[in-house]
């Protein structure tokens, strides 16, 4: 368990003890602290109520593929690789976000003067060939990530139902939500802070 | 067993962004107020959240919402030093005006006027968009927010700079990029998790 003790937008970003921005950090050492622990609850819970590790990874490789930051999303391959040692899953899930790399945020709006801001996108379906390797639950579950993605405000029921149908619970559900939610979150801040310690950024 | 997704409720959709207080209405069912166990209590940090519907759905997974809920408070509530509060809920609005959450976007901007007595710029931010000219200061705010949350992502030294050119130091920054980076957080959770709607009287 150790290496998830190590402090991981500290790790991905680059962040040494005794830095600028360890002290910034550190100043919000609430936020870092409980970055932290969402990260744990998400991929060491207490109680994984069926959704698996194998599962969690898988969705986490894929969200972090989809945001094209190297560092992360080599994270969380290899995290996925280490679930997966026959390796067949791992291998479909990168090849899927491979194919699924779009632009956002798009979608559409309720009816009215913000329709004119409604801009399209495509609604990202796997095949059946990746979905007989992926499972039903899974495929669903990476559908359901894409939309969350890139174009969350075209959420709406019939996506919850189409994640229930495939298997998942309502806890499962709110768990998954959060756990693409935290890494958008994740993901952004290891950005800002990599964008923070380059040479331009720091002379200016 | 009932369905586990809440049929369409019949109710007047909010269809613009505003500063008016909206409700939001679950699609999943929220854990029952009499099943909060002091699990689920420990998860909701604050026990008035049992009453709203949002935080008894999240309460859900305890563990992870807790630590969201820490994490939102220090990023939004920490008054050491940093980024004006006022500018926190302004890379929150524009995050959530971006990202097209009228629910999230309505409460930040309530806040963002109240810490910033700038009302009309607020306004003007949920009216016109975040290409809106609010001053070079909100400017830069309103554009490293677009930055963090478009996809591909742009954020880069460029907006540092641009930030750093306005008079921040690296903790205002770096408070700029959380404050954006959760919203992409929240956004997600209330965008697809449930609806807005008027304020029931």
């Amino acid at each position: 368990m150790n290496a998830m003790d190590e402090d991981v937008i500290d790790q991905l970003a680059g962040i040494a003890p005794g830095t600028t921005l360890d002290a910034v950090r550190r100043q919000r050492s609430d936020a870092r602290t409980h970055a932290q622990a969402s990260f744990t609850a998400l991929f060491a819970p207490l109680d994984p109520a069926g959704f698996s590790l194998t599962e969690r990874w898988a969705v986490a490789a894929f969200v972090a593929a989809l945001h094209g930051q190297a560092e992360t999303a080599a994270f969380y391959a290899a995290h996925l690789a280490e679930s997966d040692p026959k390796g067949t899953l791992a291998a479909a899930v990168i090849a899927e976000a491979a194919q699924a790399v779009a632009q956002g945020p798009f979608g559409r709006y309720p009816p009215g003067p913000l329709s004119a801001e409604d801009t399209a996108g495509t609604v990202h379906r796997i095949a059946a060939d990746r979905r007989a390797v992926l499972g039903p639950r899974l495929a669903a579950a990476l559908e359901h990530v894409h939309m969350l993605v890139y174009h969350p405000r075209d959420a709406a029921p019939p996506w919850l139902q189409a994640l229930v149908d495939a298997g998942w619970t309502t806890p499962q559900i709110v768990t998954l939500s959060q756990l693409v939610a935290f890494l958008s979150f994740q993901i952004r801040v290891v950005l800002g802070l990599r964008a923070m310690q380059t040479p331009t950024a720091t002379t200016a | 067993m009932t369905d586990p997704v809440h049929a369409p409720q019949v109710h007047p959709v909010p269809a613009a962004f505003t500063r008016d207080m909206l409700d939001w209405l679950p699609w999943l069912e929220p854990m029952a107020e009499a099943d909060l166990t002091p699990r689920h209590m420990a998860g909701l940090v604050d026990a008035p959240r049992a009453k709203s519907p949002y935080f008894r759905l999240l309460a859900h997974d305890p563990e992870v919402l807790e630590a969201r809920t820490r994490t939102d408070k220090d990023i939004f509530y920490n008054p050491e030093g940093g980024l004006p509060r006022a500018e926190r809920e302004l890379a929150a609005t524009a995050a959530s005006r971006l990202n097209g959450c009228i629910y999230c976007a309505s409460v930040h901007a309530r806040h963002a006027t109240t810490y910033s007595k700038r009302g009309d710029d607020v306004q003007r931010l949920l009216d016109e968009g975040v290409a809106v000219d609010l001053g070079e200061r909100w400017n830069a705010v309103v554009a490293a927010a677009v930055a963090l949350t478009e996809m591909p992502m742009t954020f880069g030294p460029a907006h540092v700079a641009r930030l750093r050119a306005t008079g921040m130091a690296d903790l205002a920054i770096a408070d700029v990029v959380q404050a954006a980076s959760f919203f992409n957080w929240a956004n997600r959770l209330m965008l697809s998790l449930g609806e807005p709607a008027p304020l029931r009287k």
